[in-house]
Formats: structure tokens, sequence, C-alpha cells
């Protein structure tokens, strides 16, 4: 779909079999991931906050197949797609969403605040637009090494219309960092639909007046995405600057878990599920000739051990202890 | 040759808090400082406070920024889980209230939040205090609420050899540190040694020893205290003065062991009194040495009022050395 604002090249890279089966191996993770979450959650096994992004798993199955494992992420509380797209291992992140020792913040941080350097998920906000501006020093310390690593803003369609958006989009553009914001565009800011919050029709259009390139993007649609993640991704990489991508995507559950999400029509809910970026992009990995039902069957059953693996960790594991209240607040340990 | 014998220089908090970025950059090459027009194109800072760093050590560790806090304080943070120091400079501690976000649910809590994987150890300069006639919006001593969040170290020098050797720890710390500049007494000359290293964080100094009464307070009213404590001298009262240095955390061993001796205490500072940082310290005195006090202990901030412009007003809304006096007056008049 690509609709661009005028300051936009045009792109044309497009996965190769091996990276398209990388790109739904990624998504599939986070699918399975979300899925066995909700289901601990109407067990009653875990009872914290859970902001689903079932329907958006292109968005950063492609960012992070394009990404190093040197490159970085800040993203947000309904970001725990973007980690395990990141490859994030799911037993700490289990651990820490059942507030556990083993959990990779100790227990102490929770899903709203999940990370994990080893795999670059840097910084999880549960402050709307707050990723942004804290990228850019990453992107900053970037031009400082002189490395070619860049950083990944994730944020939603709502945080476009805070002001942290409008200081980040404009410091990393003067400054020419390599960090490309990406927007999840879901088509929700929490209850408000779109357009009752949003000035324009594209935010991408947004990006012309920071002096960057926008474009806009069917999140839903991995060749899309890789087109232009891959342009976004080599600009920061050569020294030429931000990007925003603006990727169009839908988002299949309520606000947060539990919601009624009566601020949705049936209809579009019913329209967007139709067309489920999760089979339709396996069906066509099927078509193509680029995967077999054998394969892909396989690679689920590997997957859903994964996660069945990671929530026995979790639940076996205690606790933390009550020091830890006085551990952490500085590198010095409070004294009792 | 040691400090005692070396002869030492004159200079002001200004000068010191520059000699300290200059020191702190040179040794360190992971030392940035940053922040509106702090660089040498655009005149060195405000003050002139960062005039040089930017023609010595380049314009990528030493970066004007635009007006735009939230977005400093940002890229202060990523830089330093980057495995950077950055000094952050906030022109002004009102303007600190535009980065509160940043500062209050990123910079302090993510070692925390992470378990601690993560580490933040910035220092956000600023300067502030009423004297100026700059009014509400330029003026305020807003310590308190930092103070007040756990995960943020709080300085506030008063004489020059701290404003260096408190500036260099803060730049070491692992932790983020917040370092406030006193605009009334950060211009004012003082001795300094002129190899004068790092002052530990936390560790209050005895800025004049007494028997009567304990004056407890940091930042520019430490100078207040000085004044009323000579006036005191005068009237037969011997007053001690504590000058905190870093307010969080506060050295109350120094605190509670001087209130011991005196049995009398006076918390002061240029903030607002209601709910300001002397309500902690003196309920925290009152908790530990009840029984052993002589009279209550005292708190003297400024009204609850927003900075006012008039400079009669001004002046009243500061505590001044002859309102100190009269309340250790006061207190020793009490037994």
């Amino acid at each position: 779909m690509a609709q661009t604002p005028s300051n936009a090249q045009s792109n044309t890279a497009s996965p190769d079999a091996a990276a398209q089966l990388d790109i739904f191996r990624r998504m599939l993770r986070v699918e399975r991931n979300d899925d066995a979450t909700r289901a601990q959650i109407r067990r009653g096994r875990i009872t914290a906050p859970y902001y689903s992004a079932r329907g958006q798993e292109v968005i950063p199955s492609t960012m992070s197949h394009l990404m190093t494992d040197e490159d970085v992420i800040c993203t947000i509380y309904r970001g725990i797609h973007d980690m395990v797209a990141k490859d994030m291992p799911l037993r700490p992140l289990w651990a820490e969403i059942c507030g556990r020792v083993d959990g990779t913040c100790k227990g102490k941080g929770g899903p709203m605040h999940l990370t994990h350097p080893e795999t670059g998920v840097m910084v999880t906000t549960g402050i709307v637009g707050s990723s942004m501006p804290i990228a850019n020093g990453f992107g900053w310390a970037s031009l400082l090494d002189g490395s070619k690593r860049v950083t990944v803003a994730y944020f939603g369609d709502g945080a476009s219309n805070i002001g942290a958006f409008h200081e980040a989009m404009n410091l990393a553009s003067v400054w020419r960092l390599p960090v490309i914001f990406v927007c999840q565009n879901n088509g929700f800011a929490e209850h408000t639909r779109y357009e009752n919050g949003t000035s324009v029709d594209l935010i991408s259009k947004r990006a012309i007046g920071y002096g960057m390139p926008g474009y806009t993007v069917d999140g839903n649609d991995p060749f899309d995405m890789y087109a232009h993640a891959h342009v976004a991704i080599e600009r920061a990489r050569n020294g030429e600057g931000p990007t925003l991508l603006e990727c169009k995507t839908f988002r299949f559950m309520g606000h947060v878990f539990g919601d009624d999400d009566s601020y949705m029509t049936k209809e579009e809910k019913a329209a967007a599920m139709a067309i489920d970026p999760l089979p339709r992009f396996r069906q066509k990995l099927v078509d193509s000739g680029v995967a077999t039902e054998e394969q892909l069957a396989e690679l689920q059953t590997k997957i859903e051990a994964e996660v069945q693996d990671a929530i026995d960790f979790a639940f076996n594991s205690a606790p933390p202890p009550l020091e830890e209240l006085r551990r952490d607040v500085f590198a010095e340990e409070i004294p009792a | 040759m040691s400090t005692d014998t070396m002869e030492m220089l004159k200079m002001t908090g200004q000068q010191a808090v520059s000699a300290a970025l200059f020191e702190a950059m040179e040794n360190d090459p992971k030392v940035l400082v940053f922040g509106e027009d702090v660089a040498d194109r655009e005149g060195g800072g405000v003050m002139g406070t960062t005039r040089g760093l930017s023609s010595k050590f380049g314009d990528l560790r030493v970066r004007s920024t635009p007006i735009a806090e939230q977005s400093i304080m940002g890229a202060a943070i990523g830089a330093a889980m980057a495995g950077y120091k950055p000094v952050a400079e906030i022109m002004l501690m009102n303007f600190i209230t535009v980065a509160m976000d940043m500062i209050v649910n990123h910079a302090a809590k993510l070692r925390f939040m992470s378990g601690g994987q993560s580490q933040v150890p910035i220092t956000i300069r600023t300067l502030t205090g009423a004297g100026w006639q700059t009014a509400g919006q330029h003026s305020d001593h807003y310590e308190g609420w930092f103070a007040h969040t756990a995960g943020i170290k709080v300085v506030a020098p008063a004489t020059p050899a701290d404003y260096k050797g408190l500036l260099l720890s803060a730049i070491q710390d692992p932790d983020p540190v917040l370092f406030i500049e006193n605009s009334r007494t950060m211009f004012v000359p003082g001795e300094i040694a002129p190899d004068q290293g790092p002052i530990p964080l936390g560790k209050a100094r005895i800025a004049q020893e007494g028997s009567d009464v304990t004056l407890v307070t940091y930042s520019g009213m430490v100078a207040n205290c000085l004044a009323a404590a000579t006036h005191l001298a005068g009237a037969g009262i011997s007053a001690e003065v504590i000058d905190l240095r870093t307010l969080s955390p506060w050295d109350k061993d120094t605190v509670l062991a001087s209130v011991e001796k005196t049995g009398r205490a006076i918390v002061v500072h240029e903030a607002v009194r209601h709910f300001g940082p002397g309500a902690e310290i003196a309920a925290t005195i009152q908790e530990d040495l009840f029984g052993k006090l002589k009279a209550p202990v005292r708190r003297l901030g400024a009204p609850y009022c927003a900075v006012p412009f008039a400079k009669v007003l001004e002046d009243a809304f500061l505590v001044q050395p002859m309102d100190i006096a009269e309340a250790a007056k006061e207190l020793r008049a009490r037994g």
C-alpha cells in the first residue's frame, strides 16, 4: 500500500525465502507467546496488567529480522511482541511477568518494564511517548562510539500526539541520529479512535515537519514492511539520519486485557481478523513454496514447546526476597 | 605537598564547576556535556560556565541542544545506558518541570525496574535561587521533589571547594545525581585548593563548630546561617552550622551527633517551608533524639507562595540571617 509523503524515496528491497521464513518464525513466536499469556491470565495464574499486541506481529518481526544483535530497541508497555520478535529468551520473560526472582528484572519491573540488554531490549516504558527521547541517547552513543549500531524506538499512534514525539523527532533530525521511529498505528489510542485524537490522516506526514523521511507502510504485510524497514535501517547505518515509519495495523484485543472494547465495532474487528496477517503469511509461504506444511507444523511445535518450558520455569521460580526493596535503588544497597 | 601547606586559590563556585568539568572530561573520555547553549558557538552557556569545553573536547562530546528539556534528559539517559557519563545542563531549575517524566519515571527508576541491569550515571546540573528579581518561574528550589524520589541523589554545594569536589564525585557516581547551583552564592569567590579532588556524596561538613544550637542547612542558606552564627556569637550564643552538601542521601549521623550535643536544632532552607526538606530532617531529629532535646526543632523556609518579584517581597520571601538569629535566641530562651 505504501502511501508515501512527498519526501520519501522509492523502496524496492524484498525478502528472500530465508528472510521470509525468519520473519514468519518471529511472528509465530510472538503470536504463540501472546496466546499462552492470555490463557494463563484467564486461568487466574497471572495477575499482571497485559496489553496484547495480537495482530501487530509483522512489524517487530520484520524490523528484528533486519536488525543485528548489536542493534537495540526502546519499547513500550504494549511491547512484549517487540521483545519476543527480537529473540529475547522466554524463560526470564515469563518469570518476570509472573513476578518471580528468576525474572529478567528479578520480578521488580513486571510486564511493563521488561529489560534484557543482551538481546538489545534496553528500555520498556509504561509512559506513552517516552521510548523516543531515550532512543536518541542510544543513537548519540553510536555516533560517539563510531559504531554502526542502530536504535529502534517503538511507539503507538497515540504517542505521536504527545510532546515527547515532537522533541525527540526534532533532536534526532538536527543531530542526524541513527534512530528509526517505528509507529505501530493500530487505529486506537487506548480507547480513542485515531481520527478523534490525531490531526493528520497519515502520521508519516509529520516527518516532513522534522526534515526526515516518513513512510506509511502496510504493517501487516511483511513485504511492504521489509522494503521500507530496509531503507530506514540502511539510512541510519550509513549516517544519513533518522526515519519515521508509520506501520498501519490493527489491534485485535482491547487496550488492556479484560476491557470490553465497546469502543471498537464488531464489524471492523471481524474484518481485521478475517485478514489476520499470521495465517495469511503462512499460507503465502506454503503457496509460494518457501516452506512446506510439515516444516511449518514442526516450527510451531518447537515454539509451543519453548513457550511451555518458559511457563513451567516461571511458575517453579520463587518470589523475590524482600531485601530486593533495598537493592537496585542505587548501585549500593540501602542498609536495612 | 599537602592541601594544608599549599597556597589556596580564590575562585567562585562557577569557576570551580568549570574546573571540575574540564578535569572530568580530560580524565574520562566517556564524560559528555550538553544542554541549551553550552557549546562555544552559543557562548559556552548563558552564564559562561561551560565556556571553552567544546573548543577543547569537540562538538560531539559537548553539544548545544534545542530548548527541549525532555529530549535533553532522554538523550542523557540513553547515552548513559550505552556507557557514557553525561552531564546534562538544565539551565534553570524551574525548567526541569518539563522533563520530570524523564527524570522521575525513567532516570531514577530504571535501575530498580530492570532489577539492576540498567544504570543511568547522569549528572543534571541546574541553577536556581531567589535574589535577582526573576520571580515565580526562574528561581525556585525544588530539591524536595527529587529527595522524595527514590533512585536519584540530590547535591547542593555552598562553597567553591564543594562545587568542584562534589561535581567530580557526581559525574563518577553510578547513579543519577541532581546537582543544584545556587545563583546568589555560586558567583562569590572563596578559597579552594588548586588540587581539589572529589568530595564524597552524602557527607555533611561542619561549617562552624558551636555548642548551644545546631543550624542544619545547605546551598545558598549556608551563607545566611554563618552570618546568623556571627551575630549570635555577639549575643553569647554558640551556633554550630552544618552544611549538608548532599540532601539525598543526607548525613543523619553528623546531624544527630551535633543536635545531641547542642540539644537545639533549626533547619534552614531556601525552599518553601510547607512540606519542605526541613520537615523530614526535623522529624528524624525528633524521632531519634526525643527526650534529649531542650526545645522543639524549628524549621525556617520560604513562605507558602510563589517567588515574588518586588524587591521588598523577595527579601521577605528569603530566610534572612536575622530570622535565623531570632529563632535561635527563642530556642535558647526556652531552656
